[in-house]
């Protein structure tokens, strides 16, 4: 699977694409847990700009994501989320455990 | 006595419970409700319902194996969507359990929120299942009424 990202200063973006759903899960988990493991960051950030649904499933990636940041001291954040990913995660109270940055999408 | 609901329009599609049929059935759900005209989150909401019931069936319903999965939608008077999705899978042991958020018999890949959402995303939601038998989602989604056309 093609899943990009970018470091700068221990600051690794992950831009997640397309429909996070349970079909899909295994593997982005294993990528992002992958792309943590091989560059330690202090900050993750994931990038939803281009994820066009997500289902309970994107929650898991989430945590599993949140729970590699905590090991390393790091901090995770979930940026760019569109509305429907929002709402799923809001529904599961992620907000209250992982940070959401709220900014204006380039 | 239920009440027999006369129904505006249904479908029904049936399909085999491989992961790849999760997109499927959201794509399904999509077109057959582009006739109520939904606005963009109440799609959403839609299609997450639909995800997580179908994503059930493949990962709890038949965990061993690929069985039938049957979708059916209506639409009631009153701009109401109507969903029933039905496996004739392994069916629920205990279902106050399976209700409860966080839990889950999946691995770390499943988050134990499917019902959850169904339960806050749907207006009306029902689970009805016979362990060895299958289990049935029944959901309800009131949709806002948009222009005068229908």
């Amino acid at each position: 699977m093609n899943i990009t990202s970018f470091l700068q200063n221990r600051q690794l973006t992950v831009a997640l694409t397309g429909d996070i759903d349970h079909h899909r899960a295994k593997e982005i988990i294993r990528v992002v847990e992958d792309k943590i493991d091989q560059y330690l960051p202090l900050v993750c950030i994931l990038d939803f700009s281009e994820v066009t649904f997500m289902d309970s499933s994107g929650i898991a990636v989430v945590i599993c994501a949140l729970r590699k940041e905590r090991e390393l001291d790091g901090r995770l954040l979930l940026a760019n989320l569109p509305p429907q990913p929002l709402r799923v995660l809001k529904a599961a109270g992620i907000e209250k455990i992982a940070e959401i940055r709220e900014e204006s999408r380039l | 006595m239920r009440k027999k609901t006369n129904y505006i329009n249904q479908m029904t599609v049936e399909f085999p419970s491989n992961s790849a049929n999760e997109g499927f059935a959201r794509a399904v759900i999509a077109c057959f409700c582009a006739q109520m005209d939904p606005t963009l989150d109440e799609l959403g909401d839609i299609k997450t319902a639909v995800s997580e019931a179908v994503t059930n069936c493949i990962v709890h319903a038949y965990p061993n194996e690929i069985g039938s999965i049957v979708m059916k939608a209506g639409i009631i008077e009153g701009n109401v969507l109507e969903i029933v999705i039905r496996d004739k899978g392994c069916g629920i042991l205990d279902i106050q359990k399976a209700r409860e958020p966080m839990y889950t018999t999946g691995g770390p890949e499943r988050s134990g929120m499917g019902i959850t959402i169904m339960e806050s995303f749907m207006t009306e939601f029902r689970i009805r299942s016979i362990y060895g038998k299958g289990t049935t989602v029944y959901m309800k989604r009131k949709l806002t009424k948009r222009g005068s056309h229908t």
